[in-house]
């Protein structure tokens, strides 16, 4: 089991929290004047990383907070974690 | 009645207990900033600020659930009420959230000195002394179910469960109990 560090709680087993996807995607602050295709790109597009991939979890059986991971998606090492909101930390 | 819904007889087993405590009023509270501390004075104690930690005086207990996000028991049931009108004056202008959910969930106690083995049956927190002190509380899960464990003293545990989730979870401590002859 992986043992994901909760920036809020420490470090705790995998099976309190769920999978968010990718990491720092923003909605457009104005969806209307954008192109299908760029729409779309927000709505579908990730980025399938084999390596280094920041992304959400949530802690849902513990605090419920969303937090940011940076994982190695081939070793399942867990690089940083960092509260949503902050930026990911350099050189990770 | 709480027994016509879920089974509250003790359950005895070698050196370990679980029994269905009396009931609370439980009020979850949710705010930031100085919502938090106005909430600490209607309440008659101020929320612990360290996390997964509870706070008590009296009859009365914090528990930290989240950053902000707290679980407020108060042994008297009946003052549940007081504390809400409390909050409504103190916590005026202030954007905040306080449910009274008393009745969403019971609490169980599991004491004896094998309280730790049986929870770690479902459970893969670290509940030694020092990875999990008295004092130290914490939304977890139990084999599929979700539920709150606060260590009261070295060898007892409070446990708040769903009402929904509770045949469940007191099945599974039973099924880790019966190492121990239940």
């Amino acid at each position: 089991m992986l043992i994901i560090p909760c920036p809020h709680c420490g470090p705790r087993p995998e099976l309190e929290f769920r999978y968010g996807g990718q990491a720092h995607i923003a909605r457009p602050v104005d969806p209307s004047p954008l192109t299908d295709q760029e729409w779309a790109s927000f709505l579908y597009s990730r980025d399938n990383e084999r390596g280094i991939h920041a992304e959400r979890w949530r802690h849902i059986h513990g605090c419920a907070r969303f937090f940011n991971v940076v994982r190695d998606t081939t070793t399942d090492q867990i690089l940083a974690s960092y509260k949503t909101g902050e930026a990911r930390p350099e050189g990770v | 009645m709480l027994s016509d819904i879920v089974e509250t007889t003790p359950i005895d087993a070698n050196g370990v207990r679980l029994e269905t405590l009396p009931a609370f009023g439980r009020l979850n509270f949710r705010g930031r900033g100085a919502a938090v501390s106005a909430m600490g004075e209607a309440f008659g104690l101020a929320l612990p600020q360290e996390a997964c930690r509870a706070a008590i005086s009296g009859s009365r207990a914090a528990l930290w659930l989240g950053p902000d996000e707290w679980l407020l028991l108060l042994m008297l049931p009946s003052d549940t009420d007081a504390v809400i009108a409390a909050a409504a004056t103190s916590l005026a202008g202030q954007p905040h959230s306080l449910v009274d959910i008393s009745e969403r969930q019971y609490a169980l106690g599991l004491s004896g000195r094998q309280a730790a083995t049986v929870l770690a049956g479902g459970n893969p927190l670290d509940f030694d002394l020092r990875a999990f002190p008295v004092g130290m509380c914490t939304r977890t899960v139990m084999g599929k179910a979700e539920l709150a464990i606060w260590r009261t003293e070295p060898d007892r545990f409070h446990i708040e469960v769903w009402r929904s989730f509770a045949p469940y979870i007191r099945g599974f401590l039973r099924e880790h109990m019966r190492e121990f002859g239940a």
